[in-house]
């Protein structure tokens, strides 16, 4: 009996890896057909294959998800005759983990990544499937794109490579066992694939010769939301690296949080200038530009994750593939290059900037910022990469490269978020702009004199940054009161444009987040020391004794942790257990910092248990980053005023139906 | 491995259902032409933008001013060109009933 058991067991693996085959190849069909179909009927004006085309891209989203489906199935089974499931996982490691192995590996990653294209792309189509000129070339874009992931999975890195199973899996990498890494991938590539969406319309309007404003109107949401995903995302990272990597910071310009900032910059950019299209009728081929960037950026930053060509603390997912998105990422290039140029004639707008002081222009000035500083990122990014071909060997920049590009670009754009909104559209006047200036100009030098007061001058990044974000955070403040004087309610201004007062409230947690970084990096105090149970040490006004150690064990690891008791003016206030988890399957060691949040000063008391030795010593190092949870609290902040911007206006909805679709009651936007 | 092919067949003659759908519905439809907009349709939506934009500029200006923003002057100066333009795109769309007939009558 128990061998017929398993006999059953075995047929169902096969039965299972051969549906998942089945499923990707169906995927890859139909996407081919949506790329091939689509395009033939896009350009012959042929109806029912365009709709043809449609379905077979939702159809797609079914096909990819039951073989989504049985990845996950074949996870939690701890199903080691899938090679993926006993290369990333094994017995020990708890469900959620094992589940999160899904984007875990490069097979699983690309899977995520055609799961959300495919599904992102039906959910398009669906919306705006009454636009059927512009939805017919769009969708032959999309197919396109899910081509390329569908190829890699059907016939380069597929996650249903079978052998024989092995006892037990190889297990996960000790970094990603973290809670973090249950959200962060997935809010990464949620992001990075909704980039496709805007580029997918962008180049559907070209190619179908509509260049008028429906593209835009259909991605805006799109584009916002992938922003928003993007952003979140690598705040969550930010998180992670903070908690797990255990050097006590949060961001150190590695390439692969490089990539995911650089397309996160150029749609900050995208979605400022796509504003000055929809109220001046300029900037289209810059907003075409903006976002072919963008989704090539995207495909870079998918690349460089995957590809492990840079050295990176990603480098858990080295791997063969790079070549292929080279390959796909020139094809995507030359494609939208060589799109917008033959379209330009129909690009061209009516309208010039009236005046260099205006709303407009300050969009203009940040976009210009902001496109630098994602292009001295890239550069940085692929400086190796350049050497290396070159020359034969590797040289980086480092962080000061990075920073000294940050206080050129990064400085001025904080205090452009300021002056913006304080500008009316087409043209101020120097009375009109004195006026809505003072109270902003008097908040930051107020905050600089007292800063440089209390003797918190000593970092002229840390200070202009502060002196900024006053000026800033007294426009956003002025901006709200004068609206609500004007309207007669908070309510009613920010009902009546959603978008702009969103946009506010992302500002103010830009805002957060520039005064946690300029706070926990300017005015950081870093110490380490080697302790004996009983001996203590002095950091920025706090005392850290060391009492002991003990050790506890989880399923998946062994730990050693401290006990160390945090002191403030003579008073106990929190004991803290940094240890090192041992993680035997692996083989691997990770840190567990321990973190006293502080409410007085809104920073933290940062402690990583570096070495413990044989006498009992433990090698202490307490980072002191005053301020450094408004960088966390801003991804709050910032999620709430993005579905403020992204909120849906009746309003605005019925009169873009009546614009595009007249006679209709009801918009598809 | 038998289930599965079944399993896959199964799912195959439901995606092939599914994206042959439309020829399904309408095997000999009368018009299988994708409606494109004609000329008159395309204008009518350049002046339809251009509506939008001069009636959203003048209530930008409008609260610009009321916020201060744009000064008594500006605004006077900036109001009659803007006024201008908003009701010359209106006047523009007066006879927008020729395009809709027109995309009627293209989409048929």
């Amino acid at each position: 009996m128990p061998f017929e058991v398993r006999a059953g067991e075995d047929e169902v693996q096969h039965l299972v890896a051969a549906l998942g085959r089945v499923a990707l190849l169906l995927s890859f069909g139909l996407v081919v057909y949506a790329l091939v179909g689509g395009s033939f009927a896009a350009y012959r004006r042929r109806r029912r294959l365009a709709l043809s085309a449609q379905n077979a891209l939702i159809a797609a989203f079914g096909t990819t998800l039951v073989a989504a489906a049985v990845l996950l199935i074949a996870l939690a089974r701890h199903d080691f005759s899938f090679v993926y499931v006993a290369q990333h996982t094994s017995r020990s490691l708890p469900l959620g983990y094992t589940l999160s192995a899904f984007w875990g590996g490069q097979e699983g990653s690309l899977l995520l990544w055609l799961v959300v294209l495919s599904g992102y792309a039906a959910l398009a189509v669906w919306l705006n499937r009454r636009s059927r000129e512009l939805i017919a070339w769009v969708v032959p874009v999309l197919g396109g794109v899910a081509t390329f992931f569908a190829f890699m999975l059907c016939f380069v890195s597929s996650p249903f490579d079978k052998a024989p199973a092995p006892a037990d899996g190889a297990g996960m990498v000790a970094s990603l066992q973290n809670p973090y890494m249950l959200a962060h991938p997935p809010l990464l590539y949620l992001g990075y694939v909704g980039l496709t969406i805007p580029f997918a319309f962008g180049m559907g309007a070209l190619l179908s010769r509509r260049t008028d404003e429906r593209w835009i109107v259909a991605t805006r949401r799109w584009t916002l939301a992938a922003w928003t995903f993007l952003g979140v995302g690598q705040l969550i990272g930010a998180h992670w690296a903070y908690v797990e990597i255990g050097w006590g910071g949060y961001y150190a310009w590695d390439p692969v949080e490089n990539a995911a900032l650089m397309p996160w910059l150029v749609a900050t950019a995208f979605l400022h200038s796509v504003m000055i299209q929809e109220k001046r009728g300029m900037l289209k081929v810059w907003n075409m530009v903006l976002v072919a960037l963008a989704f090539n950026l995207s495909i870079l930053g998918t690349f460089l994750t995957r590809s492990g060509v840079v050295n990176s603390i990603h480098s858990f997912s080295q791997s063969s593939i790079g070549g292929w998105f080279l390959g796909f990422i020139v094809i995507c290039v030359v494609f939208s290059v060589g799109l917008i140029y033959i379209r330009l004639p129909l690009l061209r707008a009516r309208t010039k900037l009236e005046s260099l002081v205006s709303r407009e222009a300050t969009f203009l000035y940040n976009n210009l910022l902001l496109v630098a500083l994602a292009l001295t990122i890239l550069w940085g990014v692929m400086f190796p990469l350049l050497t290396q071909a070159v020359r034969g060997e590797t040289r980086s920049v480092s962080k000061p490269y990075y920073d000294f590009f940050l206080h050129s670009f990064g400085l001025p754009l904080l205090l452009l978020m300021g002056i913006g909104p304080l500008v009316a559209w087409r043209r101020a006047s120097l009375r009109a702009l004195g006026k809505t200036f003072v109270i902003p100009a008097v908040a930051a030098v107020v905050t600089g004199v007292a800063l440089i007061a209390v003797g918190l001058g000593t970092s002229t990044p840390g200070l202009l940054a502060y002196t900024f974000s006053a000026f800033v955070f007294a426009s956003i403040v002025l901006e709200f009161v004068r609206g609500t004087r004007a309207t007669g309610s908070l309510t009613r201004l920010v009902s009546r444009n959603r978008r702009r007062y969103g946009g506010y409230v992302v500002h103010a947690s830009i805002l957060l987040l520039a005064i946690g970084i300029a706070g926990s990096s300017a005015y950081q105090t870093i110490r380490e020391k080697g302790l004996k149970p009983g001996q203590s040490m002095q950091v920025a006004g706090y005392t850290l004794t060391y009492r002991s150690l003990f050790n506890t064990q989880q399923s998946n690891s062994q730990t050693t942790s401290a006990i160390v008791d945090v002191y403030r003016g003579g008073s106990h206030i929190s004991t803290l257990h940094p240890g090192k988890s041992f993680f035997p399957v692996e083989g691997d060691f990770g840190n567990d910092v321990a973190i006293y949040h502080d409410p007085r000063n809104l920073g933290d008391v940062f402690t990583i248990a570096d070495e413990f030795d044989k006498n009992g010593t433990l090698f202490l190092k307490v980072l002191v980053k005053p301020l450094v949870n408004l960088v966390w609290a801003a991804g709050f902040l910032f999620v709430f005023g993005s579905l403020v911007a992204m909120w849906p206006d009746a309003v605005e909805q019925r009169r873009l139906a009546e614009r595009y679709e007249p006679g209709t009651a009801a918009a598809r936007v | 491995m038998a289930y599965a092919l079944v399993l896959g067949a199964v799912l195959a003659v439901l995606v092939v259902l599914f994206v042959a759908r439309p020829f399904l519905r309408e095997p000999a439809p009368a018009d299988d032409r994708l409606d494109e907009p004609g000329a008159l349709e395309k204008r009518r939506l350049v002046l339809v933008e251009e509506r939008d934009r001069a009636l959203d500029a003048l209530k930008e200006l409008e609260f610009d001013h009321r916020t201060g923003k744009v000064s008594d002057d500006d605004y006077r100066e900036q109001l009659g060109p803007l006024r201008r333009r908003a009701a010359e795109t209106l006047r523009a769309l007066e006879p927008r009933a020729e395009g809709r007939q027109e995309r009627v009558s293209s989409s048929r």
